[in-house]
């Protein structure tokens, strides 16, 4: 079975809708949807029925089909599982009978920006208000049919109801009249409660196609004639060909091609690190013929960049005074004048996303035109840097998204996207540009890598009386604007800005980190760092004063308040973006998530028997995650994450099974932060090349249980994607201080970076 | 080169040192079998050869000619096998991406270990990764395919 993707069957569809066309009768066109099974379900179906489709999102035929399109990207968060069915629970659809479509990359879906852990915080309401539109619309049709007042209708099941008759009219059987009527700018949403759905664990949208094998991922797309590309690129970012012989791989069996692609400019962004690619009839054939070329590279400015003595720099740069970020009181003279001061410095490396599916994408140009097929987080992005780089106009290209085999912040960046675009006018065929694991792991957008000195001053009492945090890392920011050597403040606000302490004197500087690599997202991001840190010394000051680890950061926290800029000593607070009313830094929640966890995990008792369990805490993406890591040694006397407890309080959950598969799984990405994940650069190359050198959590090392308590909420859905990560590391970090007296302030566990 | 793949048979134009993955995925059409790494260190492009579980990313094609194999497409009729029903049950997928090849290796464990421990899944997955870290329920749905 050749998954055959036909223009044809993509151009046709919901897709192609607009927003101003949207009412009414829309007969499209028909198209062969058997042909392509699993690429038909990614894509709008082309179907020869009439329909009801009162926006870009949802599709009533007059067989009475409910589509709904999900206009965010499918990593594995199950957001094909879950945000779809909010829309029908809103219409009053059965969520077991939608047919879901992925939407193309088009602006008329909003933002679609598959990162930030935004997909139900930023849409829960927004779709919730279109699908109460489409609803308002089935009801004033069945009220007009009826003659009856519209105010007394309901729908449920695919129906609009009469209570007061018993009547009821299909959603098919509305579709027509329900087209002709004018669309609502707003409707009224119905009660909370009445999301039957909403909060409950709902099946896996895709399940079947996963597990055989149908799932189409950017990999799978097969065009007539299409040819693949395998890419060598300079080993130094904004390294250049020096000299390339190419007549070995050309004599290559199924090699057709060698492609030289354009240098770089600085800064970075989304654009390709050029080298040579080899487009050949096959994968096979492209990385045989890649082995071949005999190519030199001219290392450019970064050749310098040593990650070893990179973190030697950045540890000097904590030691000294930095650029003030946040300030409350005077912690110099506080720290000056406390009975006792503890310091400690932590160090995160630079790390990867390592999707199991390595970036790819399929590009074909016809005439002015380009399509691509591709598994990207931010597809209005990549269509954005195709056309900038085809030099089309954005309306002229196409991005179809696929299933993405992970993608952990990788695949917001169309780096590879328009490799495949230039390739595939290079080759004038559709061409495939397949990313090794090699490739993944040596020209990655990298986490960045972090130096971070913190310093307390306590009291007689052992009160904490003055804090001092002090960070140096590259900011995602040079990625796209030239000389950025200090993190943002969004990059700040990720757990340092916008901490609670219950601390009377705070200072936080930060220091000069220029940026040598591809700095980039990666899931959680700079909480990472920055949650391991002051988590972890939280514990490191509970263990200064021989204080209960929970007590001390109970104690640092402070007692159940919401908190302001003023009491940060800033002005504003990003917050995710989100308002600061709808979502406050309320330290209660912070509390009712460190009590669940430790209740769940039997703390008060695990001295009694004998286990040693480590605690973290950590609001991130506007959800509060508490973690306890219980860890102990394997029969070789190994250390063991042998079991875990998650407490999350992420305001309202749509789909409670995909929540908890998302906690589970951060618990054991985060192990291989933890414990495995470290890139170094030398000369100003990645040295790993593989799994091999870039371990990752097998199952062998996974915990044997993971206890996911979640704190029900009908508040404001928080993020879930990401907020999971932050407290795995400092969690495991404390467990293991607990049982061995050892505390590790320089990730990964199992390698120290210096 | 002839190969029989699921119960049928193809002829195969390419070097017999061209490895078994791509054979399947790019001239065969079958996409189900996954590339992560092309070095055996992840698991993703695990097929059956004569029933036993093989890396076929360093699989040379020669090596399986004669051979039955079996990809995920062929394990069952409609993602019928036990496995295939438990992963679905349990909502084991994130991505997705790698269980075609943990499903693979966990049909040849019960193939051969029909009530595996916690232990015994861990040894025969040990060579499959996965990123979204989906490994504790895939213990549960080996275990839940095992029967009682």
């Amino acid at each position: 079975m050749t998954i055959e993707v036909t223009r044809r069957g993509f151009l046709a569809g919901l897709g192609t809708a607009t927003a101003g066309l949207a009412l009414g009768w829309r007969v499209l066109e028909a198209g062969s949807a058997a042909a392509a099974p699993a690429a038909a379900r990614l894509a709008p179906t082309p179907t020869q029925m009439a329909v009801f489709a009162p926006n870009p999102f949802i599709q009533i035929g007059s067989d009475g089909l409910v589509t709904i399109v999900c206009h965010r990207s499918e990593m594995g968060q199950g957001i094909r599982s879950s945000l779809p069915v909010l829309l029908a629970d809103e219409l009053g659809a059965d969520p077991r009978k939608i047919r879901v479509v992925q939407g193309d990359g088009d602006e008329k879906y909003g933002d679609q920006n598959t990162d930030g852990s935004t997909s139900i915080r930023n849409f829960f309401e927004p779709m919730r208000q279109v699908a109460a539109v489409a609803r308002t619309m089935l009801i004033t049709a069945a009220a007009t049919r009826w003659r009856v007042p519209a105010a007394r209708l309901t729908t449920h099941d695919d129906a609009v109801h009469d209570p007061a008759t018993g009547k009821a009219l299909g959603f098919g059987a509305l579709a027509t009249a329900a087209a002709a009527l004018p669309v609502p700018k707003a409707a009224a949403l119905r009660p909370q409660h009445e999301l039957t759905h909403v909060g409950t664990a709902l099946p896996l949208y895709d399940g079947v196609d996963y597990v055989t094998g149908r799932a189409a991922y950017g990999a799978d797309i097969r065009l007539p004639g299409m040819l693949t590309a395998v890419i060598a690129r300079p080993p130094v970012v904004f390294g250049k060909l020096a000299t390339l012989d190419d007549r070995r791989a050309l004599q290559v069996r199924g090699v057709r091609k060698i492609v030289a692609l354009p240098v770089p400019v600085p800064p970075a962004g989304a654009q390709p690190l050029g080298g040579v690619a080899v487009i050949a009839d096959h994968t096979y054939a492209a990385m045989r013929g890649r082995a071949a070329l005999d190519v030199t590279w001219d290392a450019g400015a970064n050749a310098g960049y040593d990650s070893r003595s990179y973190t030697d720099q950045l540890l000097a740069a904590v030691r000294a005074p930095g650029e003030l970020v946040r300030q409350v009181g005077d912690a110099e003279r506080a720290l000056a004048g406390a009975a006792r001061i503890v310091e400690a410095e932590y160090v995160v490396p630079h790390l990867t996303h390592a999707p199991m599916e390595p970036p790819v994408a399929v590009a074909r140009i016809d005439g002015d035109r380009c399509e691509v097929w591709t598994c990207t987080q931010d597809p209005q992005d990549a269509q954005d840097a195709v056309a900038k780089a085809l030099g089309f106009p954005k309306a002229q290209v196409t991005i179809h998204v696929t299933f993405l085999g992970g993608g952990f912040g990788r695949k917001s960046i169309p780096d590879y996207v328009v490799e495949a675009a230039l390739l595939a006018r290079a080759a004038g065929a559709p061409v495939r540009v397949q990313w090794t694991r090699d490739d993944e792991i040596r020209h990655g957008y990298y986490h960045t890598h972090s130096a971070q000195a913190l310093a307390a001053g306590l009291d007689a009492a052992g009160n904490v009386v003055a804090w001092r945090h002090r960070l140096a890392y590259p900011s995602i920011s040079a990625t796209f604007t030239p000389d950025k050597q200090h993190p943002s403040a969004g990059e700040l606000g990720q757990g340092v800005l916008d901490l609670p302490l219950a601390i009377p004197n705070v200072l936080v500087q930060t220091g000069a980190a220029p940026q040598h690599i591809r700095i980039g997202w990666m899931r959680s991001v700079n909480n990472v760092q920055q949650a391991f840190a002051v988590q972890s010394f939280i514990a490191e000051l509970a263990a200064a004063t021989r204080r209960d680890p929970r007590d001390m950061l109970m104690a640092v926290l402070g007692p159940a308040r919401t908190i302001t800029p003023a009491d940060q000593g800033l002005d504003k607070l990003g917050n995710y973006g989100a308002s600061l009313d709808k979502h406050p830094i309320d330290v209660a929640r912070f509390h009712r998530v460190i009590g669940k966890v430790t209740e769940a995990a039997g703390w008060d008792g695990a001295r009694r028997s004998g286990r040693a369990l480590g605690l973290a805490v950590h609001r991130s993406f506007l959800s509060y995650i508490a973690v306890v890591a219980q860890v102990g040694r394997g029969p070789r006397g190994e250390l063991r994450v042998e079991q875990a407890w998650i407490a999350a309080d992420a305001g309202t959950i749509i789909n409670t099974d995909r929540v908890r598969s998302q906690l589970e799984g951060a618990f054991v990405f985060g192990m291989t932060s933890a414990l495995h994940g470290a890139i170094t650069i030398q000369r100003g190359a990645v040295e790993q090349t593989n799994f091999r050198d870039y371990p990752l959590t097998r199952i062998g090392e996974a915990p044997r249980r993971i206890h996911v308590e979640l704190i029900a909420s009908d508040g404001p859905p928080g993020g879930i994607g990401e907020p999971g990560v932050p407290p795995v590391a400092p969690a495991i970090f404390n467990a293991i201080h607990a049982l061995t007296g050892e505390r590790v302030r320089t990730l990964p566990l199992t390698r120290a970076v210096r | 080169m002839k190969l029989t793949v699921n119960g049928v048979a193809h002829d195969v134009d390419a070097d017999d040192d061209m490895p078994l993955l791509w054979v399947l995925r790019d001239l065969i059409g079958l996409t189900g079998t996954k590339y992560g790494c092309g070095e055996a260190l992840c698991g993703a492009c695990t097929v059956h050869l004569e029933g036993r579980a093989v890396r076929s990313c360093v699989t040379p094609m020669r090596r399986a000619a004669g051979h039955a194999v079996t990809t995920i497409e062929g394990l069952s009729a409609g993602g019928t096998h036990p496995l295939q029903r438990a992963w679905v049950e349990l909502g084991v997928p994130q991505c997705g991406f790698c269980q075609a090849g943990q499903i693979m290796t966990a049909a040849a464990l019960l193939a051969e270990t029909p009530q595996p421990t916690d232990d015994d899944i861990d040894h025969a997955l040990a060579g499959n990764l996965c990123r979204c870290g989906t490994y504790l329920r895939i213990r549960a749905a080996v275990r839940k395919a095992a029967g009682p």
